[in-house]
């Protein structure tokens, strides 16, 4: 088909253009700019080429944060991807607990960050915190600010508690979308309640669960906020994300030129890990 | 293969049923014979895909039983009851391919695998997707998808009954042609009890021995084709069955009498008639002649569809249709008879009074 040309479209869509370049191209590119060169302030910039990227690549504190960030995104992907698909295979799919279930799914997500941080680091508290004080009055050793497992057990609660209804209302879609028949001739060919949900229920919440997948992966990947309030990194370093870890060298020590270059870093690798869980996913969907 | 027996059946989608109105599922007391073939046909929403859901055990029943072969299975599950049933639109499992489709109700019931593949085979053959068996089911036609779900319906060579519910609504005219008689043929060849739900009566006609029509939540008439077109016990059926449907008049009878109009017509038969019931007759239009001599009508409408034409005319003030040969000629001032034989009277719907 032929393409009619149409310079005066251009036009239409110039606004949009202006809009993107002021709030991402250009951001972008002053953190490109940054990563290249050396400043000392007075807006005196010196050429510093790949310096920086070299510098960020070959330190511990790179490795160990984005270590600690596959960690705690594997974690993560582990619990709510499979804690959401149970849930919503036993959420009613009719009658009164349909909203109600929706509402009490619903409230996590409509929560700010950074308030979820701080219920839960006032829930957790020894001193004054309803968990901190029944898991001692338990006999439970737990404080999260000074030992590093109850500090990653807190972050994994809390996000669990925070996202997964995010799982799940997706996954409720995909699952009230399936017609009655379905189940109907399963049971007609006497299929046990795994192969139910092998071959009925779990081919039809595929597309939801890849979208569910990647949001998870992207958001628990660039968590900040709420490890931010609850363990502010701590102790030590054991909660130190590369989020954390980026804030505390732009912000913190002023180092801009290495804080650019691992902002790209971290832009691109969540970008490529994105594409690859996309591609690998889509293509064993093509391939049947 | 068993004959199904269903004993007061009445079913209620609500809870707590107050008048006859609230059941979807007025009484039904029936027998199916073993290796009967039954088309169930009615309107949308007149039950019967309620009271094929009953018999599969995909509802239960709010009163009354059900017998497989004399044995009670009212609250065995569906699982247990050993039923085939072939839904309106077609359920396969998308990311299996078609061979293990068809296998799925073997596999599941742990039948040996030797046996499933001779089984399957002999099915894939059958329906016509030989070439198929390793093609993932997800990407197949409308067709091609509702014959892998006939096929697993039909895997299972010990099935007490096949249910049908509208199998063919997604198929194209000429394949419904080609899959209606390959059910006929199979049905010839094991016997199996089936029962096919359709609102289509070409399809109810030709596939079944037994066509049973519902209406407005019973069962209105059970017949063979004849039965049903020369006979029918409730206008309804009069109406459904036929195109275009039966005649139906307001009329007037007095003993072997009927007057429609002014006309009187004269009966072979004298109808019984309780004192105030709402009284008509019924006459086919292939029974109406047309001539010069009779009663006079009103020509309003030729319809030619080919075989035959449709006359479409006012009678005594009512709108009748006759069904004309296709060389069959209108005089100019019609007159049209009614074969006494083939006259049927209503009371209050429901056929009255026959040979007396």
């Amino acid at each position: 088909m032929e393409k009619t040309w149409n310079n005066k479209a251009w036009f239409m869509v110039l606004p949009v253009l202006v809009l993107v370049a002021f709030s991402a191209v250009i951001p972008l590119m002053t953190v490109v700019n940054y990563s290249v060169q050396d400043t000392f302030g007075n807006n005196e910039f010196f050429w510093a080429g790949t310096d920086w990227y070299v510098d960020v690549l070959t330190s511990d504190r790179f490795w160990d944060a984005l270590t600690r960030n596959l960690i705690f995104s594997a974690i993560i992907l582990a619990i709510e991807i499979p804690l959401g698909i149970i849930i919503a295979l036993n959420m009613p799919k009719k009658g009164l607990g349909v909203p109600v279930c929706l509402v009490l799914m619903a409230l996590p997500l409509l929560i700010p960050w950074n308030v979820v941080g701080t219920i839960w680091q006032v829930f957790g508290r020894v001193d004054i915190g309803l968990l901190g004080r029944t898991l001692e009055a338990l006999g439970i050793n737990y404080n999260y600010v000074q030992n590093p497992i109850d500090a990653w057990v807190t972050l994994i609660v809390m996000d669990v508690w925070h996202w997964t209804s995010l799982v799940v209302l997706l996954c409720y879609a995909g699952l009230v979308s399936i017609p009655d028949a379905y189940y109907q001739a399963a049971k007609i060919d006497g299929a046990s309640r795994w192969s139910v949900f092998r071959y009925i229920q779990l081919p039809k919440m595929k597309r939801v669960l890849l979208i569910a997948f990647l949001l998870r992966f992207m958001d628990s990947f660039m968590i900040y906020t709420e490890p931010f309030v609850v363990t502010g990194g701590g102790p030590g370093n054991s909660t130190t994300f590369l989020s954390i870890d980026l804030v505390k060298m732009a912000i913190g020590q002023f180092d801009l030129g290495p804080a650019a270059a691992l902002s790209i870093i971290y832009f691109l690798i969540i970008l490529l890990l994105s594409w690859i869980f996309y591609t690998v996913m889509t293509t064993s969907d093509a391939q049947s | 293969m068993a004959r199904i027996d269903l004993e007061h059946i009445r079913h209620a989608y609500g809870a707590k049923p107050k008048s006859e109105n609230d059941y979807a599922l007025k009484e039904v007391h029936h027998e199916w014979n073993d290796g009967g073939a039954y088309a169930l046909l009615g309107p949308s929403g007149c039950g019967k895909t309620t009271l094929l859901n009953i018999i599969s055990g995909l509802i239960n029943p709010s009163e009354g039983r059900i017998l497989f072969d004399g044995k009670d299975v009212t609250h065995l599950s569906t699982q247990d009851r050993n039923i085939a049933q072939v839904f309106q639109f077609p359920v396969i499992y998308d990311t299996m391919t078609v061979y293990d489709n068809l296998a799925f109700p073997l596999r599941n019931r742990h039948v040996p695998e030797t046996e499933v593949d001779r089984r399957v085979k002999e099915i894939i053959e059958m329906i016509g997707l030989g070439g198929w068996a390793g093609k993932k089911a997800q990407g197949l036609t409308a067709d091609q998808k509702q014959k892998i779900s006939l096929g697993r319906g039909l895997v299972r060579s010990d099935v007490s009954a096949i249910l049908f519910d509208e199998p063919l609504t997604v198929i194209d005219p000429e394949m419904k042609w080609v899959l209606r008689s390959q059910i006929k043929r199979l049905h010839k060849q094991f016997g199996f009890t089936m029962v096919y739900v359709t609102h289509d009566q070409t399809e109810a006609l030709t596939f079944a021995d037994k066509v049973v029509v519902m209406y407005d939540g019973q069962i209105v008439q059970i017949g063979t084709p004849a039965e049903l077109f020369e006979r029918p016990r409730h206008t309804f059926v009069g109406y459904f069955i036929g195109s275009p449907g039966m005649n139906v008049l307001p009329a007037k009878i007095d003993g072997s009498t009927a007057t429609i109009g002014g006309e009187t017509i004269a009966l072979n038969f004298r109808p019984e008639i309780k004192s105030g019931a709402k009284t008509e007759l019924g006459i086919r239009p292939e029974f109406v002649s047309i001539g010069r001599e009779g009663m006079p009508v009103a020509i309003s409408k030729v319809e030619d569809i080919g075989r035959h034409k449709i006359v479409r005319a006012r009678f005594a003030d009512q709108p009748i249709s006759i069904i004309l040969d296709e060389d069959g000629e209108i005089p100019a001032e019609p007159r049209i008879a009614f074969d006494q034989k083939a006259i049927n009277i209503y009371a209050d719907s429901w056929r009255v009074g026959g040979e007396a």
